[in-house]
């Protein structure tokens, strides 16, 4: 990760153990991923355990300790998206990207993931595409969408 | 802008506020609600906004853009105040003609509501099903106010309650307020606010807390979003009242990270209050100082729970402590920290400003006030709904409903997500009541009420939400981790068409376990849907056990047969 | 603290200390609860949910771990009820389908006639106890294994950087574990990301 991005982040927690989860979130969100190193560097600065790093990292859904692809493609997999043929929706996606829910492809275009309910129910079943909501979608129009972004 | 620093200056500088905006301008409000900004109504409301701005100010047109209405399947909505006209499924394109109705006091015809069957038209918000079943005390002012403008919020009451609480009520006076209005937790616990708030505020502790559970972590529940996002200021005025009432200093709000939109109107809100004295050092010149901080869960069901989100806030992973610690007498750092969910926040305003009688007023005998509902599945009116308590489910999915999609008869409906159950439809007559809902096995939880046609298969959804729990909880106790995920494996099994002789047994003894040996809610309710299940359509699990269909039907739409 | 409380196990009077748990109080009057993640030296955890016991208060039942569940005056406990055995035989049976093996589990199972072929098996032979992984926290302070993932994905990982230079020299929480899976997740991460490490059976630096 470039340590002009880095730096001001640890610099503003540093010392702070409390601070760990709105620390990896910035990292998460600038880099997009979590590398190891960075990670050490957390432990260090934040004076917080590296296992304690490790284990809230793995833990939650939202960070990535692998680099991800251009595009985060979500599935919602609420139970009303569900109940409205998200799993059919899933498989459509798969079928387009070529690589199953929790995957990046090999050109690192696409990260396919179940995503968590946002609360768009009354307009599922939902693609939500780096943070942009395609409603009401059908396993059809999947690759027509997709196409979108390059 | 200068804080205020007295009930007076509030009061004056609302009415000059109010006189401002006599006589009430046209205002056209575009929802940004969740739904709708995620249909694009931010096109809506940029295309609306030109016009506008094409007509010039002499044209005495006003935009607000808005949180969400309710009626969240007919979006982009759009209401053209204060006549109050409705247009739905608005599009950019249809920007000139909203404006120049707006301007002449005319309707335009193509874009209210029709009847699906009888075309019949409903202009006006009081006229369209949808809204006329409902009694919006919560939810009323999303259509009139812009979140990101606190004057607006100022303009239809707002904080008045608050400066009645520090001036002329004693802090015990407003917890006394809150216990005989019998405010029951909107987050799926019903446990009596007054009585949460006295426990908190009598603890031993040199500091206490007070939090908003703002994490709605619940699939299918979408009313808090809708709420805060919508009046942000709302519930902070009730967080202010109850920290007040409590004596805590230090309030926290918890909330997840990937609602940009609900952050941004928290921090914007958090900081116009401040700005107006409304919180921070010295409240209102009340003497009265109060802090908020604000924290995210980074995505996981279980730091929802209380004790687990207090945890969070500390910094640590989010495992809960058995309920025996009482987190109102030892929370965040082992303080006493009282936790209230997002709606039960949003309910203390009116009731101190109305009063604890005429809140009880509303409601059955064991619940009282109105409950927003999140309408959702296989229904045709899918949206944010506020009803009084005691309403029955029917009017609920069929009044405002609308039924379900092609008219399938309904097969049942489903309440409490993942830590609820499943009732058939011909208990349908029931009424919204934490109590007579929880007998029946199917519990309000935080108020997502799912509507499920006849082709549902119920095994499917048990076993959908037994998976999604053995991902969302922390794996601390075995209960709960090995409980689930081996109950998910018998309904694998069942609905693979792998079913043998003793699975009833074998989910019964699991679900048995789980519910007396787990370490916190989320374990303890995760069996219910299955049980409600067991209990409603058992002949439906023991045919699947039997019959050893593959239940992998790819080419259907949904969970069909 | 100095204060006596009198409570009920089994129908016989037990006096404890207030600052008790159930747990100790039981012991201390030598009634026997089983246990699994709980250790002396260690913060009690919660987690196997072995040691549930019964409460009874106005006529109601409840079920309480017992090495965290406070004594009480007049609190009136069962170690052993129908409820509480049904507990802790599916816990056994659920446990077993992880170790089938583990002389601990194995010997309570008989107690309990817990069936180890009940549930759909699944030998990682861990249990997640934690007492590796509180013992390296709390008592010896490195950290150098932990948990990660949540929910049904939860395991203990030892951390390569840390037991590189930590976990030979120490060995203490392989004799903890009762599965024995500690021992093997330690040489297997050593395997992978560390080997040569050791020569001679004595660790060197670096």
């Amino acid at each position: 990760m470039d340590r002009a991005l880095l730096d001001p982040i640890l610099d503003k927690h540093r010392g702070k153990p409390g601070h760990l989860i709105h620390v990896l979130m910035q990292i998460q969100h600038e880099n997009h991923w979590l590398p190891r190193e960075v990670l050490l560097q957390v432990a260090e600065a934040l004076g917080t355990p590296f296992s304690r790093v490790l284990r809230i990292a793995t833990l939650y859904k939202t960070f990535s300790l692998t680099p991800k692809g251009r595009h985060e493609v979500q599935v919602c997999n609420g139970i009303s998206c569900h109940l409205r043929g998200a799993k059919q929706l899933m498989a459509a996606v798969e079928r387009a990207t070529g690589v199953k829910a929790g995957e990046t492809d090999a050109n690192w275009r696409f990260s396919v993931q179940a995503g968590a309910c946002l609360g768009t129910c009354s307009v599922g079943p939902e693609l939500i595409v780096d943070g942009r909501h395609h409603v009401r979608m059908t396993p059809a129009e999947v690759e027509d969408i997709l196409r979108q972004y390059p | 802008m200068t804080p205020l620093r007295s009930a007076a200056e509030l009061e004056q500088f609302r009415a000059a506020i109010v006189s401002s905006r006599e006589p009430p301008k046209p205002c056209i409000a575009v929802c940004a609600g969740a739904a709708c900004h995620g249909m694009d109504s931010q096109r809506v409301a940029d295309a609306l906004e030109a016009e506008v701005a094409r007509l010039g100010p002499a044209a005495g047109i006003e935009l607000r853009v808005t949180g969400c209405h309710g009626y969240c399947a007919k979006g982009p909505n759009v209401v053209v105040n204060p006549t109050e006209v409705c247009y739905f499924e608005v599009r950019p394109e249809d920007a000139s003609a909203i404006v120049a109705s707006a301007r002449d006091g005319t309707v335009v015809e193509r874009l209210v509501y029709a009847d699906p069957e009888t075309g019949e038209k409903a202009r006006h918000l009081s006229e369209v099903p949808f809204y006329k079943h409902q009694t919006r005390l919560l939810l009323g002012d999303n259509t009139r106010i812009d979140p990101m403008r606190i004057d607006d919020y100022l303009a239809v009451g707002g904080y008045a309650a608050l400066s009645k609480a520090l001036f002329e009520m004693t802090p015990e006076q407003v917890v006394d307020e809150i216990k005989r209005a019998h405010l029951r937790g909107r987050g799926g616990g019903g446990f009596p606010a007054g009585q949460k708030w006295e426990t908190a505020k009598n603890a031993p502790g040199d500091e206490r807390y007070v939090i908003v559970n703002a994490h709605e972590g619940e699939p299918g529940a979408f009313m808090d979003r809708a709420i805060f996002t919508g009046n942000p200021h709302k519930v902070l005025e009730g967080l202010i009242i109850g920290a007040y009432a409590i004596g805590s200093h230090q309030g926290y709000i918890y909330t997840r990270h990937d609602s940009p939109q609900l952050i941004k109107r928290i921090e914007h809100a958090l900081a116009q209050a401040e700005a107006h004295g409304l919180l921070g050092q010295d409240i209102l010149g009340s003497g009265f100082d109060f802090n908020v901080e604000l924290h995210f869960d980074v995505g996981i069901f279980v730091s929802g729970e209380s004790s687990a989100l207090m945890r969070s806030i500390e910094g640590l992973p989010p495992e809960p402590r058995p309920k025996y610690i009482r987190t109102s007498v030892a929370g965040i750092r082992d303080k006493p920290s009282n936790l209230n969910n997002v709606e039960t926040w949003a309910n203390v305003a009116q009731i101190i400003e109305r009063g604890a009688d005429w809140y009880a007023g509303i409601g059955t005998e064991g619940s009282k006030g109105t409950k927003l509902v999140s309408l959702s599945g296989h229904v045709v009116n899918s949206g944010v709904v506020e009803v009084p308590m005691g309403t029955p489910l029917r009017r609920i999915v069929e009044d405002i409903g609308g039924g379900t999609a092609q008219g399938k008869p309904i097969k049942a409906v489903h309440f409490g997500g993942p830590m609820g159950g499943s009732i058939p439809a011909r208990l349908i007559d029931a009424r919204l009541d934490f109590d007579e809902l929880a007998k029946l096995g199917a519990p309000i939880g935080a108020g997502g009420l799912l509507v499920m046609d006849e082709d549902t298969d119920m095994v499917e959804v048990a076993r959908y939400f037994l998976e999604w729990l053995t991902q969302e909880s922390c794996g601390k106790c075995v209960p709960c981790r090995e409980g689930m995920w081996q109950t998910v494996r018998v309904l694998d099994n069942i609905t693979k068409g792998k079913g043998r002789q003793g699975d009833i047994e074998r989910l019964q003894d699991l679900n048995e376990v789980t519910s007396a040996a787990c370490l916190c809610a989320l374990g303890k309710t995760a069996a219910d849907p299955l049980k409600s299940m067991l209990r409603y359509f058992r002949p439906e699990v023991e045919a699947q056990i039997a019959r050893g269909e593959d239940r992998d039907d790819a080419a259907a739409g949904s969970t069909a047969r | 603290m100095n204060e006596v409380v009198v409570m009920q196990i089994d129908g016989k009077e037990v006096k404890a200390s207030a600052d008790m748990t159930v747990l100790q109080a039981a012991r201390a009057a030598g009634i026997d609860v089983p246990t699994l993640c709980h250790h002396e030296k260690l913060e009690p955890f919660g987690a196997c949910r072995l040691c549930m016991v019964e409460l009874e208060t106005r006529g109601r039942l409840s079920w309480v771990v017992s090495c965290l569940y406070p004594v009480a005056q007049g609190l009136v406990v069962r170690t052993r009820s129908e409820r509480v055995d049904k507990i802790r035989k599916v816990i056994l049976e659920e446990l077993l389908a992880h170790a089938p093996n583990a002389p601990e589990l194995v010997a309570m199972a008989k107690e309990y006639r817990a069936d180890p072929n009940r549930f759909e098996m699944d030998p990682s032979f861990c249990v997640l106890c934690g007492l590796c992984v509180r013992y390296c926290a709390e008592i010896r302070g490195k950290h150098a294994v932990d948990f990660i993932e949540r929910g049904a994905a939860r395991e203990i990982s030892f951390i390569p950087e840390i037991a590189a230079t930590e976990c030979w020299g120490c060995q203490e929480c392989f004799a903890l574990c009762p599965t024995s899976y500690a021992q093997a997740a330690y040489f297997l991460t050593e395997a992978l990301a560390f080997p040569g490490r050791r020569k001679n059976g004595a660790a060197t630096a670096g």
